[in-house]
């Protein structure tokens, strides 16, 4: 019977990742909008490529990205 | 009705303007179908068709100028780096699909944006361009080309994003991990049998839910530890004091039981009450994004002013703009300050101060108040006061001081949870001092039972669920209000202060009469023809009333000014204007605004040009008159008096003449006598009055355009419904101590078994969830159901 305790410490754990999973989730800004993305996932029309693949609301971060990506291709 | 436009789907007229074969009702509609159509961008069109905007008002091309001032650009940024900039613009006009999907294609139109994203309920865009490519004012210029308008004031300016939802959301997210996980530890001990349980189960199970409970206890539920502290910093004692009483000692309970190796005592108890709790905030907290109710005049007032100088004319922030200043004011531009007029024609139009449509004309060397509308050509202004010492400006400062008090300290829940809280402790202390003689070792348990299951979960939940579900019902219904409290201080007015123009009488539309000789129909459209030849607001007012569009030939047309007009309309001398004009009788009735019209070589007779009254005012009227007293108050003469008079029963409720001033000063005077006053109101010139009385409410058109800072703002459409609003605030709060009475019932249940030092667990677990769900149901249902009956 002694398993369960080992059960319940992996459940915490995976349970414990979606958790993570949700606090990231919000802090990334994706509950602050909860209507658009409904709207937009129906747009079947193909975007610029880079933007595409980018539908979060963390531009700064994104834009760090690019201005890394930039940095590459100069030196 | 002829053809819709293809762009926005207004009726084109009998002469549509033609591009490519399709219909478009104006030149500006056009405009932006060619943009979109040479960029391939027609889908727009087929997302949701006639999705497209039409500005009744083209856009001045130096609008925008102030955005190559560097100072005002850095501010409007959220983030800029190499060139790489991101902007946040607030967009009104965004409504539907097509919106989003046109907004987010900015890139296809102009190759320096880089990516563009639509926060729809915030109707808000944020978009990353290059700035070498293209310049935070090409960019807007860009979106203003194809309709998208983006709304850009001192407010927006200085505020920063807040992320308050988002804390609340992680809150819940954790008590919600941490109650899953606790209540299937505590399941066992339910079961029968379930105190067979091996010490190393009850010792493992014991530590895990105290580790669980620790972020619920210091993190999720520490709002409620600092609103009570709060509260009795104040000398109040507030619904959240129990609360934290309950949670510290189920805490405390709990821990002695674990560490005793005992079982896991309330944690799963306590966990789920802190996570119904905050389930109860979130719902409550619905706010409306894309509205604002708390302005200022920063969020009237354009960014930026167009300063005249020697040096030629220059943008310059509206905070440098200082006493002496020469200011150039466009077309549709507002007047920052209060000024005097140096050249040019200025016809103000007031609207959003005071609700009248028509524009006033000034003189040169007069004196212009902030707050208006220049319509016509451009004016030169000399500023006499700084903005922040303008008249309007000043009484809207006035209050941001003390601002309205806190009203939430009367408030209904708080009552209650005062008597609660005190008898609940009563009860806990009798039970305590009765088992000291009787039972000693009970003593203690039964004191911390009768505070466990007392903690006033459902209680706190009634509120949230009854006031949010019926915010949602009038959210639907077209009335959008602040917060939850507005809806119980709404229940409690007993007074009523309307304003006139705006607020009772339609903004747009007047009542146009002619009294006098029949006209023939031809006649009437020779007097349109020629009254569209004229800017002058009563022409303007004349032409929009006949119907029918014929063109004549016209000859020896004249506009004498503060007369009227006259011209040759196919051989028939016309005349329009001023009794005096006309008639050559001086005028006795200046009040009002009478068009005598001559025609056919004698004088015809005249156009009565009055406010017209919004449909069913009568009714709403007459509704509210039977449990509330009733007052108007209005800017404007009291050349109306005799119509309103029997409306509202007795002259003495109706007050003329009234200043900004006034009007604040008069809802102080009434609360001063006890009253508690809804005032109902438009315009600028009611700020004050909206700030001073109980609730104030704006009536407006466009809910996303600008009104002052209120309490609620109601959709013009739905003024008919506001009895009906009122009616059922005062319904929701019997739904509410109807819902308190049911958790007193629970309530009295659990202190049964407490007092006798017999609760258990189990009890709590079963008791506490049962009552919050037949609580929450309660509310919920009830206010739906209410709401159908009231047509909400």
């Amino acid at each position: 019977m002694t398993v369960i305790i080992l059960l319940a410490v992996i459940g915490i754990i995976v349970a414990g990742g979606f958790l993570l999973g949700f606090i990231w989730a919000v802090r990334n800004g994706q509950y602050d909008d909860m209507y658009s993305p409904s709207v937009r996932i129906l747009f079947d029309e193909s975007k610029k490529k880079d933007s595409a693949s980018v539908v979060t609301s963390d531009e700064e971060k994104t834009e760090e990205n690019k201005i890394d990506q930039n940095h590459f291709l100069t030196n | 009705m002829g053809t819709p436009c293809i762009h926005c789907g207004e009726d084109c007229g009998s002469q549509p303007v033609l591009w490519n074969e399709k219909a478009f009702c104006c030149h500006g509609c056009s405009t932006v179908y060619q943009i979109l159509n040479k960029s391939q961008l027609e889908k727009y069109y087929e997302i949701q068709p006639m999705a497209g905007i039409k500005l009744e008002k083209t856009v001045n091309n130096q609008k925008f100028a102030f955005l190559d001032n560097e100072e005002i650009a850095e501010k409007l940024l959220t983030f800029s780096d190499s060139g790489i900039c991101v902007v946040n613009l607030y967009i009104p006009t965004i409504h539907c699909a097509s919106c989003i999907w046109l907004l987010e294609n900015l890139h296809t139109l102009h190759s320096g944006v880089n990516q563009s994203l639509v926060n729809f309920p915030a109707k808000t865009v944020s978009i990353t361009f290059n700035n070498g490519e293209i310049t935070l004012r090409q960019l807007v210029e860009l979106l203003a080309s194809i309709h998208y308008v983006p709304e850009i004031n001192l407010a927006k300016l200085d505020k920063k994003e807040t992320h308050s939802n988002r804390t609340l959301l992680i809150k819940i997210g954790i008590a919600g991990f941490s109650f899953m996980n606790v209540m299937l530890y505590k399941f066992p001990e339910y079961l029968p049998g379930g105190d067979q349980l091996g010490s190393l189960f009850t010792g493992f199970f014991g530590v895990m839910s105290f580790i669980l409970a620790l972020p619920v206890m210091f993190y999720s539920a520490n709002d409620y530890y600092l609103s009570a502290f709060k509260g009795l910093k104040h000398k109040i004692i507030n619904i959240d004091l129990p609360i934290t009483l309950g949670i510290f000692t189920l805490f405390i309970q709990s821990t002695y039981e674990i560490a005793t190796l005992q079982g896991i005592g309330y944690m799963d108890s306590l966990i789920g009450l802190v996570f119904f709790l905050l389930i109860g905030k979130w719902y409550q907290s619905k706010t409306y994004q894309a509205l604002s109710f708390e302005r200022d005049y920063k969020s009237y007032f354009p960014v930026a002013v167009t300063l005249v100088s020697g040096s030629g004319e220059q943008s310059i922030p509206l905070n440098k703009l200082e006493k002496g200043h020469r200011i150039l004011i466009r077309n549709q531009e507002l007047i920052p300050a209060d000024a005097t007029l140096l050249s040019g024609v200025a016809k103000i139009d007031y609207s959003f101060v005071t609700g009248e449509s028509i524009p006033v004309p000034k003189k040169i060397g007069e004196m212009i108040y902030a707050g208006g509308r220049q319509s016509g050509s451009s004016i030169e202004l000399e500023v006499i006061h700084q903005v922040e010492q303008s008249y309007l400006t000043q009484l809207w400062n006035q209050d941001k001081g003390f601002g309205k008090p806190d009203s939430s300290l009367g408030s209904i829940i708080n009552k209650v949870s005062e008597y609660f809280t005190i008898i609940i402790l009563a009860i806990g202390v009798t039970a305590g001092i009765y088992w000291l003689f009787y039972n000693p070792s009970l003593a203690l348990y039964a004191f911390t039972s009768v505070l466990i299951i007392a903690c006033p979960c459902a209680l706190a939940l009634t509120v949230p669920f009854t006031f949010g579900s019926t915010m949602r019902v009038f959210g639907r219904a077209g009335f959008y209000i602040k917060n939850t409290e507005v809806i119980e201080n709404l229940s409690k007015i007993n007074t009523i202060v309307f304003d006139k123009t705006g607020t009772i009488t339609l903004n747009k539309s007047m009542d146009i009469r002619f009294v006098g000789n029949n006209l023939s129909g031809e006649d009437l459209l020779k007097i349109k023809f020629l009254a569209s030849h004229s800017s002058h607001p009563l022409s303007t007012c004349i032409k929009e009333s006949i119907a029918g569009d014929q063109r004549f030939e016209i000859s020896d047309y004249q506009e004498i000014p503060s007369m009227g007009i006259s011209g040759i309309v196919n051989g028939t001398r016309i005349n329009l204007g001023s009794k005096k004009f006309i008639t050559g009788k001086v005028d006795d009735a200046p009040n009002t605004s009478n068009v005598y019209c001559f025609i056919n070589h004698h004088v015809a007779g005249y156009f009565s040009i009055a406010n017209s009254y919004r449909p069913g005012l009568e009714a709403v009227i007459r509704e509210l008159s039977k449990s509330h007293a009733l007052y108007l108050l209005s800017g404007d003469n009291d050349s109306e008096k005799n119509n309103l008079g029997p409306l509202f029963g007795n002259d003495e409720y109706l007050r003329f003449n009234q200043s900004p001033q006034d009007k604040m000063s008069f809802i102080k005077q009434l609360k001063s006598t006890g009253k508690k006053v809804l005032m109902v109101g438009d315009g600028l010139n009611d700020a004050g009055a909206l700030m001073e009385s109980s609730v104030g409410l704006t009536i407006a058109d466009d809910i996303y355009s600008f009104s002052p800072a209120c309490d609620g703002i109601v959709e013009s459409k739905q003024f008919e419904r506001l009895p009906s609003f009122f009616g059922f605030s005062k319904l929701a709060i019997r739904i509410v101590i109807l819902s308190f009475i049911i958790s007193f019932l629970y309530n009295l249940v659990g202190l049964f078994f407490a007092v006798q030092g017999l609760l258990s667990p189990i009890i709590a677990a079963i008791l506490m969830p049962i009552s919050s769900v037949t609580v929450v149901t309660f509310a919920t249902f009830s206010i739906r159901l209410m709401a159908k009956r009231y047509k909400l």
